[in-house]
């Protein structure tokens, strides 16, 4: 079976995100106002053969913890999708 | 004694540490290809500095799966020196052999310059050659140097005598001025727990010789030879 995965990979909370507060600054001199806060982070796509859902489940939560986010510094959330 | 030199797709600072223990040094030294997957008769390895992998994802984080990291860890376990250099420290956080993660320069420049370095350890394999009290001036370049940790992962490191090197003013004075990237603690470079694995920022191996500016480098490396020669 095919499935589509969608990966989303962020900065911590807590942790600076010096690009976010760039985008945040040049928003702002923008004159968009009112902006609390820019975050920036990583979207990732992929498609997977798995035997099933909770196969796949667990081989990007693998992925995820071991290569696609560094787990000192960024959280990370997906879902999957039959293609 | 010798050195190895790991080459990694993306390495630029290869070069720079080999003619140093080459030329310098006069020790010998050879390149390893990333892909070779032995390690053997080698008693100290310099991951160099440069952008492994494009740095793509994040600085580090390709390389660390390159078929020699494998051994490299293997090597540090068994007590083996490892001195990690710029995108060299970037790999060695994100394997694992050193605590912490070098996000974003804080103002998002890249710098290449001199900084003065505190030592704050100098009972290691890197850093014995060093007087105490002594600031050396070596160079960064970097865009992605600033050192992060918890509070918790900090204060084991200050427990531990882990922070090595500390950005600082010529006179020594650690300040918010001197820390070029925002490294939390103006932290420039960490060992490890066991002391056979150093990360840093800065470039020893581009302060090497006068001509370059600074030799203070050479006080990094001469630490390491005086270790060895004593094992």
């Amino acid at each position: 079976m095919l499935y589509k995965v969608k990966i989303v990979v962020m900065p911590r909370k807590g942790i600076l995100d010096p690009q976010g507060q760039a985008v945040a600054k040049a928003l702002d001199t923008m004159d968009y106002k009112g902006i609390n806060s820019v975050r920036i982070g990583k979207h990732l796509e992929m498609e997977l053969e798995g035997e099933n859902q909770q196969i796949v489940e667990e081989t990007v939560k693998e992925m995820c913890e071991k290569l696609l986010a560094n787990t000192v510094i960024e959280d990370y959330r997906f879902t999957i999708e039959e293609a | 004694m010798k050195f190895g030199v790991i080459v990694f797709p993306g390495s630029n600072c290869d070069l720079d540490a080999y003619h140093l223990v080459k030329d310098v040094l006069r020790k010998p030294v050879e390149y390893i290809w990333h892909q070779q997957n032995s390690l053997k008769g080698y008693d100290c390895l310099i991951l160099p500095g440069g952008f492994s992998y494009g740095d793509y994802l994040r600085c580090g984080a390709i390389a660390r799966f390159s078929p020699i990291m494998q051994e490299v860890v293997e090597f540090a376990n068994r007590g083996g020196l490892v001195l990690g250099i710029c995108n060299g420290f970037q790999i060695l956080t994100e394997a694992g052999l050193l605590p912490g993660v070098l996000l974003r320069n804080q103002d998002l420049k890249f710098y290449c310059q001199f900084v003065h370095l505190k030592v704050e350890n100098v009972n290691t394999p890197f850093t014995n050659f060093i007087e105490p009290q002594k600031i050396l001036k070596i160079p960064i370049a970097h865009g992605d140097g600033n050192y992060y940790i918890d509070e918790k992962g900090l204060n084991s490191l200050l427990e531990k005598k882990q922070v090595i090197f500390r950005y600082a003013t010529a006179e020594g004075v650690v300040s918010d001025e001197a820390n070029p990237n925002g490294a939390l603690f103006n932290i420039a470079g960490v060992i490890s727990e066991k002391g056979n694995v150093l990360g840093m920022m800065p470039h020893p191996e581009r302060a090497g010789e006068t001509l370059l500016g600074s030799t203070d480098g050479l006080f990094i490396f001469q630490s390491l030879l005086n270790y060895l020669e004593k094992l």
